[in-house]
């Protein structure tokens, strides 16, 4: 499993090297690994649907579900498919390179953003979403 | 256009009852200097709200909301049965927030209405009912007052040549329900894509560039309990900024606009991420576009040193 870890140094990598157009794919990917590890953290499982063709935009609704604070990331993940739109729809615009720079920005914010909240909400340790995982060994700990 | 009390929007805004906030009495200084200079210079008349108190901020609302519901109506009440007022201006998005947050669960919930008259008997004045005030942040009192047309009319010291990327933070347009006059169509403020910033420093001269993040959340609720998530979240903001082709990151905010000061400086000694980006008030740029020089729109009283800047592009 990708951990946040492993999302953060992948787009610290990619950043360094800026994004090319060809890397929407990719930065799209790496947003929607970190949505799936706020919702891991919460205990559940990660959706599969798409919501306006777009799976992360899912994944965001289902984090916010009885949480509205991270409804402050919502723009930022429209951002990120506005952008993916932009570099998958107008492939060959003159804007395109800067398009790519950009949406690794966004990327990486929507990738600090779910980080820093995990650690404020003590969900993980921070390379796994292993809260769920703790709880249920301290349950078992404190019932012997 | 013109509102329910017949009045047009122009009328109605050109004098407010001020609510500066606790944040403009302290860190935000600047905020409130620039903007009482700025509407003096505009000709827009400013009553602050008598006695205010703290909208209830974040502190009150994580321990009761309907508390801060009723801080909030106490300035909504003030201004509309003590001052006579039909609008309050607030710049601060919290205090903006907060403020139309009390109206909506003044206007829909019945517990936060028995809570709020409760309150207000106890604390001996009238009980703010829904309706009374209509709340509006500093970017609306300019925009639907003077607007772009009015503003390059008076234009003394164009902006031209600074590039600006507009950051509203995640308060000043969410959650969208609170907001009902946002997303009315032509002329209306836009959640996702907010632009009346924007709009208004274009008119006085200003280049803005395409900035991703304009509603971001830069981690400013937690920038004591958790700051290196702040300086993470700022840092990527000002890079962001400074990618987009931006010299001046221009806020709206008090508590956005020191964390990004704050964290600008954080960032270079705990990450080694320099950026230079200037980080000046919206109020600031239009009051020396307008012709004020840089000390009267307390550009020395922010954090971050864009003196240099100012005159270097011929505004001081």
């Amino acid at each position: 499993m990708t951990t946040l870890v492993d999302i953060g140094l992948r787009l610290d990598e990619l950043i360094a090297r800026t994004p090319a157009p060809s890397d929407a794919g990719e930065l799209l990917a790496l947003g929607e690994k970190s949505l799936e590890q706020w919702v891991l953290a919460k205990g559940r499982e990660p959706t599969q649907d798409l919501r306006e063709g777009f799976r992360l935009l899912a994944l965001h609704r289902q984090g916010a579900e009885k949480d509205p604070s991270f409804n402050a990331c919502r723009e930022t993940c429209r951002e990120l498919v506005y952008h993916y739109n932009l570099l998958t729809q107008q492939s060959e615009h003159p804007e395109s390179a800067q398009r790519a720079r950009m949406m690794g920005w966004v990327a990486n914010h929507l990738y600090l953003f779910i980080n820093g909240k995990m650690e404020t909400e003590q969900l993980g340790e921070f390379c796994c979403a292993s809260k769920p995982l703790r709880e249920t060994v301290d349950a078992s700990t404190n019932a012997q | 256009m013109s509102d329910r009390k017949g009045k047009s929007k122009k009328d109605k805004f050109s004098e407010v009852a001020y609510y500066p906030g606790c944040a403009l009495e302290g860190s935000g200084h600047a905020y409130n200097r620039s903007t009482k200079a700025l509407g003096k210079e505009l000709g827009l008349k400013l009553k602050e709200v008598d006695n205010w108190n703290c909208c209830g901020a974040m502190e009150v609302k994580n321990i009761d909301p309907k508390i801060q519901t009723y801080l909030s109506s106490r300035v909504m009440s003030i201004a509309a049965n003590t001052m006579n007022m039909d609008v309050v201006m607030a710049p601060c998005n919290g205090c903006y927030h907060n403020l139309k947050k009390a109206e909506y669960d003044l206007e829909n919930d019945d517990k936060s209405r028995e809570v709020v008259d409760r309150l207000s008997k106890k604390a001996g004045h009238e009980t703010y009912q829904a309706g009374q005030v209509e709340t509006i942040h500093a970017l609306d009192w300019v925009k639907d007052t003077i607007g772009e047309d009015g503003l390059r009319e008076r234009v003394k010291n164009s902006l031209k040549g600074i590039k600006i990327a507009n950051y509203y933070g995640c308060m000043y347009t969410r959650p969208r329900h609170i907001f009902p006059e946002k997303d009315a169509g032509p002329g209306s403020e836009s959640t996702s894509k907010p632009h009346f910033m924007d709009d208004l420093l274009e008119a006085a001269g200003a280049e803005n560039v395409d900035f991703p993040l304009k509603t971001a959340c830069c981690g400013g609720a937690h920038t004591l309990s958790d700051s290196d998530t702040s300086t993470k979240l700022v840092s990527n903001i000002l890079q962001t900024a400074e990618a987009a082709g931006a010299e001046v990151i221009a806020t709206e905010c008090p508590t956005c606009h020191s964390g990004l000061e704050m964290h600008q400086i954080r960032a270079e000694k705990t990450l080694g991420i320099k950026t230079n980006v200037k980080i000046i008030y919206f109020t600031q740029l239009l009051g020396m576009a307008m012709g004020l020089k840089p000390k009267k729109v307390g550009l020395h009283e922010n954090i971050s040193d864009s003196f240099d800047y100012v005159k270097k592009k011929g505004l001081a």
